[in-house]
């Protein structure tokens, strides 16, 4: 019995109801047909016209490109000493996932491990930024004892993990910082390489010294994977895997001996001394004093190191061997006594009469010899030896300033060496030119006579001094000084030395001209009126020097100098040239010690040392 | 002895059984085609779950019981019973309204023993009541029958579409209105109302909630969201798009295995079963759709009596708009609107609902030559 009844009840006709039925059913049909073609028509269509399409976005879902950084390549001395190599270190991780509650096992974790507020707030910013199931460093890197006592823990701490990886040491310390220098975190600074595709997975870049330069050797090649992900991110397995080819391994001309040698020398004052092979231009040692441990800076300078380097007044930072701008004073003299015989104003036997005071005809100033009432007649060796102030006098007068400045600049004054390190200083080599572009003004004659004696205007950096001695020394080509000695891919493969840069030609007319020269220097350190004769004497071989003392320009380009503020004797600058065996030169050596009283006294025995420790060394030739 | 005695009683047993079960073989065996497919391919999708294979042929069992069933169960009976089997569902679907569960949604009824959608009986009720409603009338039916069949059709239409189950409103609407269709309303009519709800679409979109709109949005541009609510569409169609013409074969699928598909045994799995198949693979399962459909189709067609012709052509159509609004939602021709692939999906209560359909179905089969009543 229906709850419902129909109103009416007619007696219908099945006949044509059915007939209606069936229309309907096939008309029914094939629209459901004509639909299902249209959907199937529609598979068609992604499956065989957008097919290559969706296969793309389909690999693109599944397999993502996972960087494989290479290994940095390591640095060497010329005797294969270890400058910079990777160790492996240990950084603590967490995967916030796997962790549970995070913010309690950091309060846990702190029990066991010291956490600085830095660690905690770079943590608290990368969870932000990564996703859960990634790892992320909590602290690095941890000494021994932190991962003794983290591995006693270890079960108390899910998804906490001590992850080793290889960090950039640098073995010698402070030694090589200013000509190795060191790698940082990529940074904005850096900008231009991150983008570039052969950073991926890299965090470190070389920042200074050979770490910057060689940076395109050094990094090597990076690697990739291809792995497997899933919706998540998640790396379930590596389909494919190109590995990374480690970076290239340089070989330094420098030598860790004599480097700590020159460093010993010194005595902790600040200065700077350069080593070069006048052969080839081959760097020996390259020093800054004072220096600072690189290895600070690679994992990222904490502030109170950082504010100490940077506050302390004899500025470690500061790389006084490259940027530092000295006056050369007399160190300049066998320079200028060369221009006086190759220009044909001198002569070697032509003398000057020092009286002990220089006079220009209608001047009213004068200029003094070191020695009071001069030194009486002098040829250029004896003018060399005795380091005799009126004989440059009158002859710079003679050659003129522009004259002198071009000869000059054939020694490489005035212009980067070209030493392969960057941020390397210009020094000035004055000329009237020159001066009415700084300063606007004209070039006055009284200008040109102190120039003789490498006062003045002039600013010369070691490295400039170390490279025009070594071209003097050699006498005939100018090799631009060369850090680079040989590079090596992997351990096992032979050494390629690195291509020589072509010289520049010789300019030397006379070879007599050159040993005139040699002579006066030979005589500052073994000739009886030498000034520096106390410190050639016992030398197993000759020497060729000369002293040089002088006011400090200025710290820095751009960095005016105080001078009232600087206590006299502070204010001089002791430096000293030579090379040795005079005969046939193996090593040429500028030294420069800041606050030294004289040059002959203070650096001519740090140049001694260094001499020593070169060619008296064990397997010297 | 006893052992012979065993397999002679059941091999009797078995002959009876079939003699009195007079399924109709193409159908049937159809059907469990479909669901063997499925089960192939929940195992591939559900990345070899036993456990998820196992309950879903648990369910498959269960709907071939339902069918075992309602297939003895003459269609005459069926109908005296329509009524109050259409009350009954009217009067859970307004339980679900005050007492239901559900996450977001309310379509599940606790009764301390079983949990179930009192909607998935309305599939069934809806068109045997609207067939009920229109069998001893004058057909076509007049414009007053109509109306009241809107009545019928509208009232659980609109408790489900509360719920808010948008997905099983719209079979349940449409098996109502295939019954009417079949009754022969006129083409123009037909026409007028199609003109009608047209006309309407804007005036639904008020009534839609926000993720409803949300899908209709996604539809037009799922680029335009591909991380959010566009992912699905972008992921179904990147699945069935890198498949190709062969697909990348059975337990193959990636974005399966690898979710990128959500939903990828439930919804969205005939998006697998056309990446790991093809469009090779998708026209065989197409055309097994037709098949049952066409055949359900003849099944009417044969039948006597008005009531039953008009359910089971109803059935049978409807079976057709699950396939069509699930293949058209995982290949983008659709909004998303939470309907399964029938049979394939994983998922149990659609499972048995729609093989109780097909019981009704056979039933209607194997009482045909049964007259008129």
């Amino acid at each position: 019995m229906s709850p419902i009844r129909p109103r009416s009840r007619r007696v219908k006709e099945t006949g044509p109801e059915t007939v209606l039925f069936q229309r309907r059913a096939l008309a029914g049909f094939i629209l459901i047909a004509l639909c299902l073609l249209v959907l199937l028509g529609r598979f068609a269509w992604l499956q065989v016209q957008q097919h290559a399409e969706y296969q793309g976005r389909s690999e693109a879902n599944r397999i993502k490109p996972r960087a494989l950084p290479p290994s940095r390549g390591l640095v060497y001395d010329r005797n294969g000493v270890l400058l910079a190599e990777n160790v492996p270190s240990y950084r603590l991780e967490l995967v916030p996932e796997q962790a549970g509650d995070i913010d309690a096992t950091l309060v846990r974790l702190r029990a066991v491990l010291a956490l600085s507020d830095d660690e905690l707030e770079r943590f608290g910013e990368l969870r932000q930024l990564k996703r859960g199931f990634e790892s992320l460093p909590l602290k690095s890197p941890l000494t021994e004892a932190e991962v003794a006592r983290f591995a006693v823990h270890r079960h108390e701490f899910p998804g906490v993990e001590v992850v080793p990886y290889l960090t950039r040491y640098y073995p010698m310390g402070a030694l090589f910082a200013h000509v190795v220098g060191y790698v940082g975190r990529i940074d904005a600074a850096d900008a231009g390489r991150l983008a570039d595709s052969r950073y991926a997975g890299t965090s470190h870049i070389g920042k200074t010294g050979i770490e910057r330069y060689y940076e395109d050797l050094l990094l090597g090649q990076v690697g990739y994977e291809q792995v497997e992900t899933d919706a998540a991110g998640r790396a379930l397995r590596v389909l494919r895997r190109v590995p990374p080819k480690q970076g290239t391994h340089v070989y330094l001309s420098l030598d860790a001996r004599l480097q700590q040698a020159a460093v010993d020398a010194l005595e902790g004052r600040s200065g700077a001394a350069v080593a070069i092979d006048p052969r080839n231009g081959e760097v020996l040692a390259l020093v800054s004093m004072p220096g600072f441990d690189p290895n600070l800076f690679v994992n990222g300078i904490s502030r109170a190191d950082y504010g100490a380097l940077t506050a302390a007044t004899d500025q470690p930072l500061y790389n006084r061997a490259l940027q530092g701008g000295y006056e050369p004073g007399s160190t300049i003299k066998p320079f200028i006594g060369l221009a006086g015989l190759e220009l044909g104003l001198r002569t070697v036997t032509d003398t000057t009469l020092s009286t002990g005071e220089y006079r220009l005809a209608g001047m009213p100033q004068s200029w003094r010899d070191w020695k009071r009432g001069g030194h009486g007649r002098v040829d250029l060796k004896e003018a060399l030896a005795q380091s005799v102030n009126t004989y440059f006098y009158d002859l710079a007068y003679d050659i003129g300033v522009d004259r002198l400045g071009q000869y000059l600049a054939l020694f490489g004054f005035g212009e980067p060496t070209g030493i392969d390190l960057h941020g390397e200083g210009r020094g000035i080599l004055p000329s009237r030119a020159w001066k009415q572009q700084r300063f606007q003004q004209p070039w006055y004659p009284g200008e040109t006579v102190i120039a003789g004696i490498g006062q003045g205007y002039w600013v010369v950096t070691p490295i400039q001094l170390g490279s025009a001695l070594a071209t003097l020394a050699d006498g005939s080509v100018r090799r631009p000084p060369r850090l680079l000695m040989a590079t090596q891919d992997g351990v096992n493969t032979a050494r390629t030395p690195a291509r020589i840069a072509t010289p520049v030609a010789g300019f030397v007319r006379d070879p007599a001209h050159l040993a005139a020269i040699r002579a006066g220097m030979v005589a500052v350190m073994h000739g009886p009126t030498g000034t520096a004769r106390a410190f050639g004497a016992g030398a197993a071989f000759t020497i060729a020097g000369k002293s040089g003392t002088a006011q400090r320009v200025r710290r820095r380009e751009g960095e005016e100098y105080d001078e009232r503020r600087v206590a006299e004797n502070l204010r001089h600058q002791a430096l000293f040239v030579a090379y040795a065996p005079a005969e046939a030169p193996r090593i040429a050596v500028a030294v420069v010690v800041e606050h030294g009283s004289s040059g002959s006294k203070a650096a001519a025995p740090v140049a001694r040392q260094i001499l020593d420790a070169w060619l008296l060394r064990p397997e010297a030739p | 002895m006893n052992w012979l005695y065993l397999r002679g009683a059941l091999r009797r047993w078995m002959r009876r059984l079939w003699r009195r079960l007079p399924l109709d073989l193409p159908l049937t065996g159809a059907l469990l085609l479909l669901a063997g497919i499925g089960l192939a391919v929940l195992y591939s999708a559900s990345g070899g779950s036993w456990s998820q294979v196992g309950n879903q042929a648990a369910r498959l069992a269960l709907g071939f019981m339902v069918l075992l069933l309602l297939s003895r169960v003459p269609p005459a009976i069926l109908r005296s019973w329509t009524p109050w089997f259409y009350i009954a569902t009217v009067g859970l679907l307004l339980l679900v309204t005050v007492f239901g569960e559900g996450r977001g949604a309310h379509r599940w009824l606790d009764l301390g023993v079983v949990r179930f959608q009192p909607s998935e009986f309305a599939k069934l009720a809806l068109p045997m009541m609207v067939a009920w409603f229109l069998h001893d009338r004058m057909l076509p039916p007049s414009w007053g029958a109509m109306a009241a069949c809107a009545v019928l059709i509208g009232v659980p239409a609109g408790l489900i579409a509360e719920q808010p189950d948008l997905g099983t409103a719209l079979l349940v609407g449409i098996s109502g209105a295939f019954v009417i269709f079949l009754a022969g309303l006129s083409w123009w009519r037909i026409g007028a109302l199609v003109g009608a709800a047209a006309a309407a679409a804007p005036i639904a979109w008020q009534y839609m909630h926000e993720y409803q709109r949300n899908r209709i949005r996604m539809f037009l541009d799922p680029e335009s969201d591909p991380l959010g609510n566009g992912w699905n569409i972008i992921q179904a169609q990147i699945a069935v798009g890198s498949g190709g013409i062969l697909g990348k074969g059975f337990e193959a699928s990636t974005q399966a295995k690898l979710d990128f598909l959500p939903e990828h045994t439930t919804d969205f799995i005939f998006a697998v079963f056309g990446e790991e198949f093809g469009l090779l693979g998708v026209a065989l399962v197409v055309a097994l759709y037709l098949f049952i459909i066409g055949r359900g189709l003849w099944i009417a067609a044969s039948a006597r009596d008005t009531y039953s012709r008009l359910l089971a052509g109803a059935i049978a159509m409807t079976f057709f708009v699950y396939v069509m609004v699930n293949g058209g939602m995982i290949t983008g021709l659709l909004p998303v609107v939470g309907v399964p692939m029938p049979l394939i999906s994983y998922g149990g209560t659609s499972a048995v609902s729609l093989l109780a359909g097909f019981g009704v179905l056979l039933s209607i089969h194997a009482h045909r030559r049964l007259g008129a009543y």
